[in-house]
């Protein structure tokens, strides 16, 4: 947090470890840089991630038929999931804006907008939680019947990677906070950015089709 | 260079990321409003989906910055083929329980309770 911008000796390191930049693709201008190898590698690691969510969205669309003898979707809240939305929404363009801010230069303008993500990430998990507890005190607890099960699985899954990318942002922002900012930063700030937007596009699907299209009447 | 997935520096701006934001807003208000919009029933459901589609559209290419880029083709190919792993797992699964469901003997429906 004490480095208002990056001195020049550290962007000449962040320009080294990264390589030059592209001009022409196509492997045109020699071998990718380093960020463009590391984020094609987590994309995948994220596409598979989300293939795995595929599987929840498949149980749930079956099973959601199916909840004999429960009250199902009627218990759901449209309000939480309304307010859920807007935070985690906002915490992607804060998200962003911390790189933004981090290409400008500013690392403490980095971590004001990472911790804006990360309490905006908090609030939206205590709310699951809450909307989770509120379920379970009236009975519609994952072993109540087959809509709970399948629907504390899938959305459960998103929250606990919520849960893991708020460990991974306070360890990110420890790490810039005690040892300042290192070459490392710039490939994990791209990794985390891609993991949290990827997150929001999970929440996209399940708030459509669990709560939108599921509470239709 | 820190931009999601692709490392094209000039996309990421301050104003791409509001210009992503305005519209993932919008498009979630309009999602909100569809039920309660006395549209032709069977129409909701779609017309949902077509929202959340065109939602995931602008966060890829908005926030992941997913583009036509050189740099984002191996991206791009890689998103195809998730999608189409997506498609196989939720279509497959959907129409082999419904064939299933449908080839259930009637007794059999009764006792499971409506299945």
């Amino acid at each position: 947090m004490t480095a208002p911008a990056l001195n020049p000796g550290l962007d000449a390191a962040f320009v080294a470890a990264d390589g030059p930049p592209a001009q022409y693709g196509d492997g045109a201008s020699g071998p990718a840089s380093r960020s463009v190898i590391v984020g094609y590698g987590f994309w995948i690691f994220i596409l598979s991630d989300i293939i795995m969510f595929a599987a929840f969205f498949a149980a749930f669309t079956v099973l959601s038929g199916s909840a004999f003898c429960g009250p199902g979707a009627k218990l759901l809240n449209l309000g939480t999931a309304k307010i859920e939305t807007s935070l985690l929404l906002t915490s992607s363009l804060t998200c962003g804006l911390a790189a933004v801010a981090f290409r400008g230069g500013s690392i403490r303008r980095m971590q004001l907008w990472l911790a804006v993500t990360g309490v905006l990430g908090l609030g939206f998990l205590l709310l699951e939680l809450r909307e989770f507890a509120g379920l379970i005190a009236r009975g519609a607890g994952p072993g109540s019947g087959a809509y709970f099960s399948a629907f504390f699985g899938l959305v459960g899954c998103h929250g606990v990677h919520v849960t893991f990318g708020l460990l991974w942002l306070t360890m990110l922002m420890t790490h810039v906070a005690v040892k300042g900012p290192r070459p490392e930063l710039i490939r994990r700030l791209l990794c985390f950015g891609i993991f949290w937007h990827a997150l929001d596009i999970v929440w996209i699907a399940i708030l459509t089709n669990v709560y939108l299209i599921g509470t239709l009447p | 260079m820190s931009d999601p997935v692709s490392a094209d520096s000039g996309r990421a701006t301050t104003r791409s990321y509001l210009i992503g934001y305005a519209l993932a807003i919008g498009l979630t208000v309009a999602s909100f409003a569809v039920p309660d919009a006395g549209l032709w029933p069977p129409a909701i459901p779609i017309a949902l989906a077509v929202l959340a589609v065109a939602q995931m559209g602008v966060h890829l290419v908005f926030f992941l910055h997913i583009t036509t880029a050189p740099d984002s083709t191996n991206n791009v190919l890689a998103l195809a083929f998730g999608i189409l792993i997506v498609g196989l797992v939720l279509i497959g699964s959907l129409w082999i329980m419904s064939n299933l469901n449908a080839n259930m003997m009637p007794d059999m429906k009764m006792a499971m309770g409506g299945f």
